[in-house]
Parts: structure tokens; C-alpha cells; sequence
């Protein structure tokens, strides 16, 4: 594999990785306030509808509609998760069953809004998406400007941000601690005048903005237009990322990376030639098998938030 | 309530609640909820209850053709549920039943009372081992099997796609060539009963799983023992049942329905087998049907023929210029409705003491 | 002295039971009150009200002479009431200061001040004489250390008034003189304690007044110095009570259940039982006791088949079943009472009659060729409520889980003891029952001993030890420390060899 194949494999390498990073982040925020969030497939469907149509819509008139789409791929995200928190907070639904429901939801709400607004099963192509841009200055660093800073999509740059910036509101803030607590010992957070329900209510809410934006983001970079298939099992791979990075902001922006980039591996397997020989399925199924080695490796330590997945019920102290 | 009643009626108020909402939607986006019900009447009837057309019998028999393979991954991840486990992988178990009833239709030459059993079992097989695959790692690392089947279905996707396209050489990318008579399910005679529709012997087979189903659970010592698993691992182990190797079990009938699902599409619905850009979701309206159907067999039953009735309505809607999609989206509310039930109860109870409230008021 | 808590005529109704009728509490500024009573007696209940977590039907509270409103635990807290619960509200895998500190942190800027907050938790334990390592994180520290986080929560928010809820149920006798201590010097810097329990000698050793309740009902308050133990207990049981159990002397006969060196891992990894050796004979109760994990559950589970055996020999009657399946130890004629009937004794969701036939579900009559025969599986549940008085609602086909702790346990006794199995394996039997119930199941168990069945007792109740068992085998970080005859021991020497000090083998050395 020359390095000049490395380089040119960066850009894309980086292009799917950063949806997978964002939607990861926004699985950490429901995870760490105990509710499972597997609908995240879901949620990016939707966000990439509402930018794919935002965009097409406004494409004519002004020049940010990129921009203004992933804007309502985050608040379409938001919207739609609400029905998530409902259900398993208020409502005692089962979190995964919730989270299947909002999944299937989100095939045949964006098909239908589709062919109600399109009249096909689609959105309309867009002419422009998100524009790659290279950096000024920092293009100059050998190696690392032709790494990140040389014809790069600038959500890359969001997705470190929001990786630093997940990591101190997580971490380094009293709300990150009461987040966390949710997450881990509800009835403790609870005795101790945090609100759990409330807390709840914002970790599904920031996955779904964080997953709408990755929808967007997704279908603004990697597409021309939003179909079913448009996130074909990202919202898994963030899920997959999520357990892999252990439940971490760090851990999932390096799980992001190494499915973002065997994903782009299936592109450039043919010009290797010691991967030529595999077929491109292997590639796509890879993220998937090294999940759940990732899984059995580290089985029995519980990396995760405790109370994931459990219902907190005021009323059972 | 008595837990019987409750057990009916709260499933039953999710799908109404399911068909209003849907309802709404359509009214909201301008089209007519009347054409909406009048396509799922003629979906499973054949009946035309808008215009003045004849009655026809092909309706009956895709809308049996709908709902065979959701029964089939309906009573899939019951199985898992009644011990306790919780299996999104119906859609890849199907899938590979579905890859293994392909080469072996392809592959065997065979009379027709060999070769389709022959088939049907390859599937079953298929299906159950997929399905061992997330069971064993539960069993034996106590990993989280929603997470592995997840994967599982992905890597089954991929799997056939690769196998169909590379092995099986398909002229257009998409499909194989076709499969032998002697493999299929297909029936001259029950398409002739329902004009030409695609109606075939896998019917059969579905209600064999119903009655095996209901009989493990209900009426044998290892469906008591897959129960008590089911609601009290430790217990179960304290008495000395053998945990692990039920977990094992469990998730390898259950696949075997899922895998049974994917021959009866494959060399019943169709006769070649398929390259897929993405799972059909039959996995998924599998999680519906046993959802609403309470994880019994009687109730998968009459589940699966609501949420086929669903699909075989869906081209008529959209012919009525309602999107198709209609029938996803109402499927997902009931989904969604039939997970907030306990919820649901907590507020008809709420509104009842508050009803009694108030009419204990009126007479003061 | 005025009264800092007055709780007058609280009712609070549940679904089915009044949890509180009528209770008046109150309680001295600075002082120590014990409230007494048997399980369900409504202690817990009245001091949820007072905690906010539970609102009273009827009745009001005055907290200093002002009459308050207690709506959730923010308003108790901000009263100054601040409660250690019996189970502790811990998060695992924070440190000791995020526990404490959490929902009211202090602040730099938008950040979390870890250090001033590490100070401040510091200063509050040293001048208590708490001794608690802020920097420490919760899963690594001691269970009595962790009572002491929950200690510092409340002192952390200033409170006044604290509520200890059964605070000794998992401390050592040397933890629990600590924690003593700690009360006592709680008051001393002008600190108000209301203490939960049942149990009558730490009331008599700590509590300057005792409210006893029984059912629901307050029977009344009496100042702890001039009253016994016997007069409190007669009030909480609501007869006289004879806590000695009647039986005869015990007639040994062959060794029926015997360990060999034996090895077992604790959930840690770590050897919870080291070396064991012990030997019990037919027609004898022995007496397992210990401080809580010291093994015993390690030890139980290794006989009964739920761990693992690392080495060492369990042998039966002569044959061994150290590596046996769980089914063929019970096949060759082991029973076991397992100490949490919730987690290993029944399927709560399953019925009654199912629950009766847990272990030969797949034998005759219950069943033949694998197919079950549910009238054999009724019957048999009707005949067991009959002869074991199981009282369920719906007979046979009560949900296990709407039975109370009681009847489940009589139903488990019921299953065991049916099974006749030769040597019997009971721990902790009689948990959080009332005394009616205890006195059934000791009476039960003495029966089977009486027909020639070897009995391990375990059980962390130094009462239930002495009265129902013959000898008494003393189990101290994974081992027998020391055996002695029931009649010839006292709490005194027991204690000592709890906690390790002492050891004491009975005449030629062998176990």
C-alpha cells in the first residue's frame, strides 16, 4: 500500500467517521442517564430527512441551506426522541422495545413525508451539500495537514469539538456527575434531590440532537439525497462505537475512526494488493464481527453505566 | 383487572390507539382515512366496500402470504422472550435460513417429497445455528445478546449478499437463477382457489410452529423449565436446572422459526434466491406481532394476521395515492403503544380514582 | 428539653394494609430514640413519612414546634432530617466525595471543585472521628466505611436530625461498637438520632427512649433505662415470649454430610473459604455462624452446587458430590433452604403449585414423558398448603409474588422438607419474619432433626444459633475457627471467635 493511497483514503476515511463519532456521543448521553438508546439508527434517518429536505427546499434561495439543514436535522432529532423519553421515562416502556419501535417509526415516517412532499420515495437530489474545505495556515503541518487540514469536510472539526466538549460537560461539570449518578445508581441520585426523571429526559434529548445531526451530516457529506438506505446500519455502528470506546468520549472518537476508516477501506481494497482478494462484503461486515469480539473480550467487566436500561420508579425506594 | 382480561384488552387499546394516530396522520397530510380502511377491508377480504367491483379471492391469498413469515418471526422472539431473552435477530436468522434454503435448492437434485423437506430443514437448521451464535455468547461471557443480534443480522446481510453475488453467480446482481420445481411450495391448485395469487403449501409449516410452540411451552417439563429460566435464572439454577444450556436452546428454536420464515419466503413467495441492499424488516414485524400477540401462540396468531392484513393493504393505499409507508408508521405506534402499556394502565387507574373522585363529589 | 420531631396521629393507608394507624412519635432534642417493632410493623413507613418520601393520610408533624409540610426529600433535607438507609445510596464507582457531595457541589466557575470539596469532606470526618479516605472510591472500600459516607452525606448538608434505618444489619460486632461510638458523639455535638430497629440489646446499649410499634399500631414509649429487654420485646410481640426453643437432646449418629479441605472463590476472585473441614451427623442441627461474609455463603454455595469447588472433597454419606451437577447432589439427597428465597428459592412470577414442584417438575407424577401432568402438580400443592398451613389467597394458584415473606418462606420449608432429603442445608430461614412464623420454622427444623436428618444451620442471628442448634461451628475469614457444644458457649466466647481472636477445637483436634 503506497502512501499517497493513505493520504487520498484520509478525506473519506474522515467523512464517515464523523456521523458515526457524533451519533456515538449522543448514545453516551442517554446511556450515561440510564436509558438505552438503540433507536439511534432511527434518529439519524430522521435528522438526514429533515436536512436533505431542508436543503433542497431552500437550496434556491440561500447559500447556508447546508448549514440550515443540519440545523433541522438537530431539532428533528430532538423531536423525535421525545416520543423515546416518553415512553421509557414516563411510561415504563421497555427501552428496547421503545427503542425498536421509534426505529421501525422512522422508515416509514421519512418514506411517507417523502412522497408527500416529493411525490417519489425519496427527497429530491441536492445540487450542493456540505462544501470540503482545506485550512488556511495549518495545511502547512507536513503529515498532519494533508491528513485533516487539505480538502476535509469541516464536520470533522465538529466532531472533535464535541468530543472535547462532551468529555468536560461529562466529566468536569456538577451536571456531568449528576448525569452520571442517573446513569449508575438512580435511587441514590434520587435520595440526593436530583431530579431523575428530568436528567433522563435530557440524555435522550441530546442523543437526539446529536444523532439528528449525524443523520444530517451523513446525508449532507456521503449522499446526494435521503433514502431508506441513506444510513444503511450507521446508527448500529455508533451503537457498536459507543460499547467499543466504552462508553468514553476518547473511546468512542477512536472507535469512530477505525470503523470510519474500514469502512473506506472497502473503497481502496482493490488498489491494495493484499486485500484486493477480499470481497467488498467482507469489509462492510467487519465493523459488525469485530463488535462483538470487542463484546466477549470485555465480557464480565462492566464498563457500561449500571442502570442502563432500568426503569426508575419513584415510587420503589 | 383480572391479569387474563388485562392481557387481551391492553394490546388490543395499543393497536386502536395505533390505527388513530395513523389515522391522523393521514388526515393531517390531506389524504382520506375512509380509502385508508376501505384498502385493509379489501386487503384481507378481496371485498370492495368503495366501488361496485367483484369479489376477488387473490386478496385472501397474498394476505396469507403476508402474514406466514411474520408469524414465523413472531413466534421466534416470543421463544427467546419467554426465557427471558431478548432477540432482535430474527431478520438475520431468516436470512440465513432463507441463504441455506437457496443452496440447497440449487445444489440437491432430488424428488419433490425429499428435496423440499430437505430445504424446509436446511432452513430450520440454518436459522437455529445463527441463532446459537448470540445464546452461546450470552451463555458463556454473559454478553448482552440484543447487542450480538444486532450484529448477527448485519453480518447475515452482508453473508448472503456475498454468497448470492459471488457463488451463486447471479446474471443481474440482484437475483439467482431459478429454483428446480421439486424445491418450491408453490401449489397450482391453491392458486387457482385465489385467482393467481402466490398462495402456496407454506401454510402448513406455520401452523405446525404454532402448535409446537404452544406445546413446548405450555404443556412439557422443558418449557417449564425455559419459563423458570426465564423469570429467575438463579432459581432455575438452585433446582437444578441447567441454565445455560436453556439459553443456548432457546435462542436455537427460536432461530429455527426465524429460519423456517426465510424458506417460506424464498421457496414459497419466490423462486430464486435475492441479493438485498437492506433487511426486509420481517425481524421487526416479527418483535410486533409477538408484542401484541402476548408471547402466546393463539394471540402470534391473530397478531400476525393484523399486521399481514397491514402489508397486503399497502399497495392498495398506495394506489389510493396514500404512501404505502402509512402501514410502517401505524405498526411502529402500536409497537410503541403496546411497550407503554404498564404506563397506560398507571393512567387509566389514575383517571378512574379521579372519575370516582368526582362522582363521590357530585353526591356530597 | 423540648421535643425537636413531633409526629402526631399519622395514618398512612397502602393498597390492602393501614401501614400507620394513629402513631404519635416524639422525640428530645439531642438525644437518641429508638423506634422498635417487627418487620411490617410500620417503622419504616412512619420514618419514610417523615423523610418525605411517603405522604400520611392523616396526622401532622411539627419539626422544633412549627408544624411542616413534608412533600419530598429536598423540604426533610433542608429541615435538617437527613436518613441512613439500610440499603445504601451509593454510587459504586465514584469516589467517596462525589458520593457525598452530589446535588449540591461546589462550584469553580462552571467546573466541578474537586479539591475544596475534598477538603470540606475531610474537615466534617475528622471531626467526628470518621476516618473516612475522601479520594477512595465506594467499591473499594469496607461496608461499615461506606455506612460512614452516608453518615457524612447528611452532616455534609448540615442535618440535624438523622435517621439510622437498622444501621447494624451488615456491620461486625467490632463495627457496630464503632458505629455506637459515632452516636454517641453525634449527640454530644448537639446532634438529634432516630434509631430503627429490632434489635432489643442496642437499644438497651445506646438509646435514651424506645416508641415500639406493632402493626401499624403505636403500643407506647418507654424511657430505655428503667425497662428489660424482656418487657420491650413482650410490647413489640404483643404476648410473652419465649425466645428458648423446645426440644430434646440431640442423638448423633453417622456422619452424613462431610468436608474435606476445602477451597472456594468468592465473587472477588479471592479464596473466600480456605482449608475447610467439617463434619455434620445424622440426627444433629450444627450451627454455622460468622460475621456476614466470611464465608459462609461461599461455603453453602460449594456444597449445594452454585460455586464452584476450587479443591478439596464434599462428600455425602461416602459418596462425593464435590464436582456434581446441582440435580444429581439433589437426586443423592441434599436439601437446601437457600438464605435469599426472593433471588434462589421461588419464581415469584410462577404460581404457587409450580413453585412446589421446582425440583422433580420432571419426575413422576408431575410428569411423564417430558410431558407435565398439571393436576399431580395441584394436588401436591394442596396437600403441602394443608400440612405446612401456607396461607395464599387463591390456593394453589397464587402468584408466588403477592404471598407475603412469611408464607413464602413456610412454602420453601413445605418443598424442602417433603423432598426428605438426608442432609439439609438451611440458611438463614427465618429472615425478616415475624416471631409466629420463626417459631413454626425452628419447630420444623428440630422435627427433621428428630427423624435422623444431618442440619447445617447458618444464619447470622446469634440467637437463632444458640437456641436451635446442637454444636456450633464458628467460620472466621474462610475458616472454622472453632467448634463447641450449644449448651456449653456464650455470646461472649462466640464473639470472640467471630472476630477471630480466639480459637478454640474440641478435644483431639479433629473437626
Amino acid at each position: 500500500m503506497s502512501i499517497k493511497i493513505l493520504f487520498e483514503m484520509f478525506p473519506i476515511a474522515l467523512m464517515f467517521a464523523s456521523p458515526i463519532i457524533i451519533a456515538a456521543l449522543g448514545g453516551l448521553f442517554s446511556e450515561r442517564s440510564g436509558v438505552v438508546n438503540i433507536a439511534l439508527e432511527g434518529i439519524m434517518m430522521v435528522g438526514a430527512f429533515s436536512a436533505a429536505t431542508v436543503t433542497v427546499l431552500l437550496e434556491e434561495s440561500t447559500v447556508l441551506a447546508p448549514w440550515l439543514g443540519l440545523a433541522a436535522g438537530l431539532v428533528a432529532g430532538i423531536v423525535f426522541s421525545l416520543l423515546h423519553a416518553v415512553a421509557s421515562v414516563n411510561m415504563r416502556a421497555d427501552q428496547t422495545i421503545s427503542g425498536t419501535a421509534l426505529n421501525i417509526l422512522a422508515g416509514g415516517l421519512t418514506v411517507y413525508l417523502c412522497q408527500i412532499i416529493f411525490r417519489q420515495q425519496r427527497t429530491r437530489a441536492f445540487s450542493n451539500g456540505i462544501q470540503k474545505v482545506t485550512v488556511p495556515l495549518l495545511e502547512k503541518i507536513p503529515v498532519l495537514g494533508r491528513m485533516f487540514f487539505i480538502e476535509n469536510y469541516p464536520t470533522f472539526f465538529l466532531a472533535i469539538f464535541l468530543v472535547f466538549f462532551t468529555w468536560i460537560l461529562v466529566y468536569k461539570t456538577p451536571f456531568g456527575l449528576r448525569l452520571r449518578s442517573c446513569g449508575e445508581h438512580p435511587q441514590a441520585a434520587a435520595s440526593m434531590g436530583i431530579n431523575v426523571a428530568w436528567m433522563r429526559y435530557f440524555g435522550v434529548m441530546a442523543s437526539g440532537a446529536l444523532a439528528g445531526l449525524a443523520g444530517g451530516i451523513m446525508v449532507l457529506t456521503a449522499d446526494i439525497q435521503y433514502t431508506l438506505v441513506t444510513i444503511h446500519g450507521t446508527g448500529f455502528i455508533a451503537l457498536a462505537s459507543l460499547v467499543f470506546g466504552k462508553w468514553n468520549p476518547f473511546g468512542v472518537l477512536g472507535a469512530g475512526l477505525f470503523f470510519g476508516f474500514s469502512t473506506a477501506l472497502s473503497f481502496y481494497a482493490k488498489d491494495i494488493t493484499f486485500l484486493a482478494s477480499l470481497p467488498g462484503e467482507f469489509f462492510y461486515a467487519l465493523p459488525y464481527v469485530l463488535t462483538i469480539v470487542a463484546l466477549v473480550v470485555f465480557a464480565g467487566k462492566s464498563v457500561g453505566p449500571k442502570a442502563a436500561g432500568q426503569i426508575y420508579d419513584s415510587g420503589r425506594r | 383487572m383480572t391479569k387474563r382480561r388485562e392481557k387481551i384488552l391492553l394490546p388490543l387499546l395499543a393497536v386502536l390507539l395505533g390505527f388513530i394516530l395513523g389515522s391522523l396522520i393521514v388526515i393531517a397530510t390531506g389524504r382520506s382515512p375512509v380509502a385508508m380502511f376501505a384498502a385493509m377491508v379489501k386487503g384481507f377480504s378481496g371485498l370492495d366496500i368503495i366501488n361496485d367491483v367483484p369479489w376477488n379471492t387473490r386478496y385472501i391469498g397474498e394476505f396469507v402470504i403476508n402474514a406466514m413469515p411474520i408469524i414465523l418471526t413472531g413466534l421466534a422472539f416470543a421463544f427467546a422472550s419467554r426465557t427471558g431473552l431478548f432477540s432482535i435477530g430474527a431478520e438475520g436468522q431468516l436470512m440465513v435460513g432463507s441463504l441455506a434454503a437457496t443452496a440447497v435448492a440449487l445444489l440437491v437434485q432430488a424428488p419433490r417429497f425429499i428435496h423440499l423437506p430437505l430445504v424446509l430443514m436446511a432452513s430450520i437448521l440454518a436459522g437455529a445455528l445463527w441463532g446459537a451464535v448470540p445464546g452461546f455468547l450470552k451463555a458463556r461471557f454473559n454478553v448482552h445478546e440484543v447487542t450480538v443480534s444486532i450484529m448477527m443480522n448485519y453480518i447475515a446481510l452482508h453473508l448472503n449478499n456475498f454468497v448470492i453475488l459471488n457463488i451463486f453467480g447471479s446474471q443481474d446482481k440482484v437475483k439467482t437463477a431459478f429454483f428446480p420445481e421439486t424445491a418450491l411450495l408453490k401449489s397450482p391448485f391453491l392458486q387457482s382457489i385465489t385467482r393467481g395469487s402466490r398462495l402456496n403449501w407454506g401454510f402448513i409449516p406455520v401452523i405446525l410452529a404454532l402448535v409446537v410452540f404452544s406445546f413446548i411451552i405450555n404443556k412439557t417439563t422443558f418449557g417449564y423449565s425455559l419459563r423458570a429460566v426465564g423469570y429467575n435464572k438463579d432459581a432455575s439454577r438452585y433446582a437444578g436446572m441447567k441454565v445455560n444450556r436453556n439459553i443456548v436452546l432457546s435462542m436455537m428454536i427460536a432461530g429455527a422459526f426465524a429460519g423456517l420464515a426465510g424458506s417460506v419466503i424464498t421457496v414459497g413467495t419466490f423462486n430464486f434466491g435475492r441479493a438485498m441492499s437492506a433487511a426486509e424488516g420481517y425481524g421487526f414485524d416479527g418483535i410486533a406481532v409477538a408484542l401484541v400477540g402476548g408471547n402466546e401462540a393463539s394471540g402470534i396468531l391473530f397478531a400476525g394476521m393484523l399486521f399481514g392484513m397491514l402489508k397486503s393493504a399497502q399497495p392498495l393505499m398506495q394506489s389510493q395515492g396514500i404512501p404505502r409507508e402509512i402501514a410502517g408508521i401505524i405498526q411502529a405506534s402500536i409497537v410503541l403503544f403496546v411497550a407503554m402499556r404498564y404506563g397506560i394502565k398507571m393512567l387509566l387507574e389514575r383517571f378512574k380514582k379521579q372519575q370516582a373522585v368526582t362522582a363521590d363529589g357530585d353526591r356530597a | 428539653m423540648g421535643y425537636i420531631i413531633e409526629m402526631l396521629n399519622i395514618t398512612k393507608d397502602f393498597p390492602g394494609i393501614r401501614a400507620n394507624d394513629n402513631v404519635t412519635l416524639q422525640v428530645e432534642e439531642r438525644s437518641i430514640h429508638a423506634l422498635l417493632g417487627e418487620n411490617g410493623a410500620g417503622k419504616s413507613t412512619l420514618m419514610s413519612i417523615l423523610f418525605g418520601l411517603y405522604k400520611a393520610e392523616q396526622g401532622s408533624i411539627r419539626i422544633r414546634g412549627k408544624e411542616v409540610s413534608i412533600e419530598d426529600p429536598n423540604v426533610a433535607t433542608s429541615l435538617g432530617i437527613g436518613m441512613v438507609h439500610q440499603h445504601f445510596k451509593l454510587v459504586q464507582n465514584f469516589t467517596v466525595t462525589e458520593n457525598i457531595v452530589l446535588g449540591s457541589e461546589p462550584r469553580k466557575g462552571i467546573l466541578l471543585d474537586t479539591r475544596s470539596a475534598e477538603k470540606k469532606v475531610e474537615s466534617i470526618s475528622k471531626l467526628y472521628g470518621l476516618a473516612v479516605d475522601p479520594r477512595a472510591k465506594i467499591e473499594d472500600i469496607s461496608v461499615g466505611m461506606q455506612q460512614r459516607v452516608e453518615i457524612l452525606k447528611m452532616l455534609y448538608r448540615d442535618a440535624e436530625i438523622l435517621i439510622f434505618d437498622e444501621p447494624t444489619a451488615v456491620l461486625t460486632p467490632q463495627e457496630i461498637h464503632e458505629l455506637m461510638q459515632i452516636m454517641r458523639r453525634l449527640v454530644e455535638e448537639g446532634k438529634t438520632i432516630v434509631l430503627i430497629t429490632h434489635k432489643l440489646k442496642e437499644i438497651k446499649a445506646v438509646a435514651d427512649r424506645c416508641t415500639v410499634l406493632r402493626r401499624g399500631r403505636c403500643v407506647g414509649t418507654v424511657p430505655v433505662a428503667s425497662t428489660t429487654e424482656e418487657q420491650m420485646a413482650e410490647m413489640m410481640v404483643g404476648r410473652e415470649v419465649n425466645f428458648h426453643v423446645e426440644k430434646g437432646a440431640a442423638a448423633p449418629k453417622d456422619v452424613l454430610l462431610r468436608i474435606r479441605d476445602l477451597d472456594v472463590k468468592n465473587s472477588k476472585g479471592l479464596l473466600g473459604v480456605k482449608k475447610l473441614s467439617l463434619e455434620v451427623r445424622a440426627g444433629e442441627i450444627l450451627g454455622l455462624c460468622g460475621i456476614d461474609g466470611n464465608g459462609q455463603t461461599e461455603l453453602i454455595q460449594a456444597i449445594t452446587g452454585l460455586a464452584k469447588a476450587e479443591s478439596g472433597h464434599i462428600f455425602l454419606r461416602e459418596k462425593e458430590i464435590t464436582n456434581l451437577p446441582i440435580r444429581e447432589r439433589l437426586d443423592l439427597g441434599l436439601g437446601h433452604i437457600p438464605e435469599d428465597r426472593h433471588r434462589h428459592g421461588l419464581v415469584l412470577d410462577f404460581n404457587l403449585d409450580e413453585n412446589l414442584v421446582l425440583h422433580n417438575y420432571m419426575q413422576r407424577p408431575f410428569a411423564s414423558w417430558g410431558v407435565l401432568n398439571k393436576k399431580a402438580i395441584k394436588d401436591n400443592a394442596a396437600r403441602l398448603i394443608e400440612e405446612f398451613d401456607v396461607r395464599s389467597g387463591q390456593g394453589a394458584a397464587t402468584p408466588a409474588r403477592s404471598m407475603s415473606g412469611g408464607n413464602q418462606q413456610k412454602a420453601i420449608v413445605a418443598r424442602e422438607i417433603d423432598r426428605s432429603p438426608d442432609v439439609f442445608i438451611v440458611a438463614q430461614p427465618t429472615r425478616g419474619l415475624d416471631v409466629g412464623a420463626i417459631e413454626y420454622i425452628h419447630k420444623r427444623i428440630v422435627a427433621e432433626r428428630d427423624k435422623g436428618k444431618a442440619i447445617l444451620l447458618a444464619s447470622l442471628e446469634l440467637d437463632e444459633i444458640m437456641d436451635v442448634s446442637d454444636r456450633i461451628a464458628v467460620i472466621h475469614e474462610g475458616e472454622i475457627v472453632g467448634i463447641v457444644q450449644a449448651a456449653q458457649t456464650d455470646e461472649n466466647e462466640l464473639g470472640l471467635m467471630m472476630s477471630g481472636s480466639l480459637r478454640k477445637t474440641p478435644k483431639g483436634g479433629q473437626a
